[in-house]
């Protein structure tokens, strides 16, 4: 079981509280861009062994967007944060750093 | 003019806790920038904290989204409510609807509400006291609850899953089925 602290509303979500929302960090590449863009824009998907980004809606509750930050082998979660930034924050890297040394994921580390 | 009638029309139910729907009740959506001095005035009470209801007089407003409050009223008067807050938003950003049609208040007595509720959503209701109020979920569908005192608990759902709200309410709270004490 996964739980999620919601960054807009401080619950600690059950899993069954959230709608899961995909990758998170994606870049859209729309009209003009250039055909390998646009593909992996819809297909190329990270499936880590590891650290990993999403997203998640915290659906039965407030409502909103946010991002985690979590394990997929261990389901420890490092951290949640705003569905606003484009980029974990340095604080979320950190406590990655803490834990998984010499992590990666896409362009982060 | 027609009559208003909740879905549940005033059922009431009597297990280990007592399960009654209030009728039609006034609900008003708010969205806006919660800190604006223009929603306090819209409200006409202080804004609730994250994750609280307040009440004054027979008004209460809940906080429901960082950006969003449900005010609840007499069902009567939510048409004139609605209205009147939207004056006072005036050109602020913001979204006022009387939502009072589209769902259903049922009310939970008893010394064991906690565990009646405890026993339909993930939340953590033994952890919640009175003014609290959590959006979750019921089983299969979101609600909203809080506590007024520590043996009344209000539900708000959508009036579409009123009569599936009820049937798992009283159906956890029938008397043959309250858990045996730890
Ligand atoms: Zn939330």
């Amino acid at each position: 079981m996964l739980l999620l602290r919601c960054p807009y509303c401080g619950v600690d979500c059950d899993e069954t509280e959230l709608s899961p929302g995909g990758e998170a960090h994606l870049k859209r590449f729309g009209p003009g861009s250039e055909d390998a863009d646009f593909e992996g824009y819809l297909f190329q998907r990270e499936n880590p062994k590891g650290v990993h980004f999403e997203r998640w809606r915290h659906a039965n509750g407030c409502g909103k967007w946010f991002h985690a930050a979590r394990c997929t082998v261990t389901l420890e979660v490092f951290g949640t944060y705003s569905a606003q930034l484009t980029e974990p924050p340095q604080d979320i890297k950190d406590a990655i750093t803490a834990k998984r040394p010499g992590w990666h994921w896409r362009e982060f580390a | 003019m027609s009559n208003a009638v909740s879905a549940l029309n005033g059922a009431s139910f009597e297990g280990y806790v007592t399960v009654t729907d209030m009728g039609p009740a006034g609900m008003i959506t708010l969205r806006g920038d919660l800190g604006s001095a223009a929603i306090k005035k819209a409200i006409g009470m202080a804004v609730p904290a994250p994750l609280k209801i307040t009440s004054k007089g027979e008004n209460s407003v809940a906080w429901m989204s960082p950006d969003e409050l449900l005010a609840l009223c007499p069902y009567e008067v939510a048409d004139e409510t609605a209205a009147k807050m939207t004056k006072a938003l005036g050109k602020a950003h913001s979204l006022v609807a009387n939502v009072s049609d589209a769902r259903a208040l049922i009310r939970l007595e008893g010394a064991d509400v906690r565990e009646v509720l405890a026993k339909l959503t993930p939340a953590d209701v033994a952890a919640m006291q009175p003014g609290d109020l959590r959006r979750s979920r019921l089983a299969q569908i979101p609600a909203a609850f809080w506590l007024t005192d520590d043996e009344t608990a209000y539900v708000i759902c959508f009036r579409s899953v009123a009569k599936y709200t009820f049937d798992l309410l009283t159906t956890v709270a029938a008397p043959s089925s309250k858990l045996a004490p730890t």
